[in-house]
């Protein structure tokens, strides 16, 4: 691992006096894919938002070595891009409006009115996420794994250091879930953070150049995919045993039987 | 590295978009002068167009020019600026509430400003021409919002918000009959149809002056955030993440409706549905994105209400109608329609 580009330590989000998340420490380097993982309400979630700053946080974060509590609220909107969880367009604008939505931290609030420097970032993400093709059209009108892709690129818009992804395979298809999750790896290669929760360990252990593990709200393991995701993490956190076999030089993990 | 796209440099993306929406503003600034126009030529005095211009030009006779610039421009400016930041209001709460039916009147700001206005004037705390009134007007208006969308909850759905709508409208209702009858000043008694239904009779530059400062200021807090309110469409989450203030938002916007509705109260007495109506009839024309949903929706308020304000004056009848009722006459049953093709949202438990 190269130096952490992101870090955090004595992280910990109480939500209505109950502890959601405790003693979390981070040091994840920049061009790395990360994968969350853990049980239903294990915290996943809520540390991607308390990264992002959408949940008030107790204990230290640093981005590449400022601290997150100095920033304002655009200044961290430029390092951390966020997608959350499920289909949340309300009105029916057109795909590549959403798509320059991401230069908003940029201060280009308006998708008539991008820079040069906006329309290569929305250029460059709609061509990565391959929604070129149907950038016009409204959103209501895309399927659902046309839609997720276009939500990808809006974030991939920001061009943040950070990249928060909150399961964005849920409810694909098996061809869109692959390609969700091509289009993060390629992300993290060209030199973004990516932060994934996913409920596949499939994925994960596929994709992901680390894991983090989490269960009651506290990290209880990470590392390279086949050092976290061991037997008997998968069997205490998961509580399944899993069939391991590997493929094409990546691990590959799948749930096999409860354990 | 150079940029590729595949844009014409002579036809910019969304240009076929963007030429719709400036021909839908033009059209309906046309339309709304010449509604002003009708509007300053209908009375117990017809006049023509031809005069009507003369007449705002000074020339022509001077009975005339009484007519047109001192009975009915008032009235018709009235007309513009309340129509219009209603329209105004009810596309700034749409697009900031993700929700077709949000509305000022449907959120009872309206019925809480009638009741803030005759507060102050049972309490003789003030008379109907002092700016004590749309003061009043508009802190009550900001509370009776900010109420309903505390108790409604962040994210909250159609439903929530309408039936929260229908309780607080009930309660200023309510409280604004009880003031009346408690009033030791009859003047204020006989006027209970003056706050409940809204009228454009016979308002004067008083009026104007009273409430165009405030309109015009919460019309340019609306407006300026029209961006933020795009950026909301997808989700109040997301929208933080993109660097907005959800919350502060929030507040501006109330803020904006209160000043808008507020001050139209207090001089026009309550006029509803044209804050829900406008932006439904701009969707089809502009498009769904609620940042440019604001102008065409504060023309088209403005439209509706300078049409309603002259259908009252040329429906005939033995004594004046309100023209708070016709809007509601129009205005209920659109939203009935509404609430039918609404229909599988709201009783999905979208609350």
């Amino acid at each position: 691992m190269s130096a952490p580009f992101l870090q955090a330590q004595q992280l910990a989000v109480r939500l209505s006096g109950r502890a959601v998340l405790s003693e979390v420490a981070l040091a994840l380097p920049a061009r790395h894919l990360v994968a969350m993982v853990g049980p239903n309400g294990a915290g996943k979630s809520t540390l991607l938002r308390a990264l992002a700053g959408l949940v008030p946080v107790q204990g230290e974060i640093t981005i590449g070595g400022e601290r997150l509590a100095a920033l304002s609220l655009r200044e961290r909107a430029r390092r951390f891009a966020y997608l959350p969880q499920g289909d949340t367009a309300h009105w029916s604008l057109p795909a590549r409006d959403i798509v320059a939505l991401g230069r908003y931290p940029h201060g280009t609030v308006d998708p008539e009115r991008l820079t040069a420097a906006d329309r290569e970032a929305v250029t460059q993400a709609m061509q990565a996420t391959d929604v070129t093709a149907f950038a016009d059209r409204p959103i209501t009108e895309l399927s659902g794994g046309e839609r997720s892709r276009v939500a990808l690129a809006r974030v991939l818009a920001v061009q943040a250091p950070v990249l928060l992804a909150d399961e964005p395979t849920a409810s694909l298809d098996a061809r869109h879930q692959l390609d969700v999750m091509r289009y993060l790896r390629n992300a993290a290669d060209a030199g973004t953070l990516v932060i994934v929760v996913t409920h596949d360990l499939g994925l994960a252990s596929r994709f992901a150049d680390s894991v983090l593990v989490l269960a009651d709200g506290q990290l209880v393991a990470q590392g390279k995919p086949a050092d976290a995701l061991t037997d008997a993490v998968l069997s205490k956190v998961f509580r399944v045993n899993a069939y391991r076999a590997a493929h094409q030089g990546e691990p590959v993990i799948v749930p096999w039987e409860a354990a | 590295m150079r940029v590729t796209t595949n844009q014409q440099p002579d036809q910019p993306i969304g240009f076929a978009a963007r030429s719709r929406r400036a021909g839908t503003v033009l059209a309906m600034t046309v339309l709304v002068v010449l509604l002003m126009l009708a509007s300053l030529g209908v009375g117990a005095v017809e006049l023509s167009p031809l005069t009507v211009i003369d007449a705002l030009l000074g020339r022509g006779g001077e009975i005339e020019q009484v007519i047109v610039q001192d009975i009915r421009l008032p009235r018709a400016i009235l007309a513009v600026a309340v129509g219009a930041i209603l329209g105004l209001s009810g596309a700034a709460l749409q697009g900031l509430l993700r929700n077709p039916l949000a509305s000022p009147e449907l959120f009872g700001a309206p019925q809480a400003a009638a009741f803030g206005a005759v507060l102050v004037i049972a309490l003789g705390l003030a008379d109907v021409r002092s700016y004590a009134l749309p003061v009043a007007a508009i802190i009550a208006a900001f509370i009776s919002v900010f109420a309903l969308l505390a108790v409604a909850g962040r994210n909250a759905g159609m439903l929530l918000l309408i039936l929260a709508g229908l309780a607080v409208s009930s309660l200023a209702g309510a409280a604004t009959v009880l003031v009346m009858n408690l009033a030791s000043n009859p003047y204020v008694a006989l006027e209970i149809a003056f706050w409940m239904l809204g009228s454009l009779e016979d308002r004067s530059f008083r009026h104007v002056m009273l409430a165009l400062p405030f309109i015009l200021v919460g019309g340019a807090m609306l407006f300026g955030r029209r961006h933020a309110y795009r950026a909301l469409s997808l989700g109040e989450e997301t929208a933080q993440s993109l660097g907005i203030d959800v919350g502060r938002l929030r507040l501006w916007v109330i803020a904006g409706v209160a000043l808008g509705v507020g001050a139209s109260v207090a001089v026009t007495g309550s006029i509803g549905f044209i804050g829900l109506v406008a932006p439904h009839l701009m969707r089809p024309l502009v498009g769904q994105d609620p940042g440019r949903l604001l102008l065409p929706s504060a023309l088209a308020g403005a439209g509706l209400l300078l049409a309603a304000d002259i259908a009252v004056r040329l429906i005939p009848s033995t004594s004046d109608i309100k023209v708070g009722v016709l809007t509601s006459l129009i205005g209920v049953p659109f939203f009935l329609y509404l609430i039918i093709r609404k229909r599988r949202a709201l009783s999905g438990g979208a609350a």
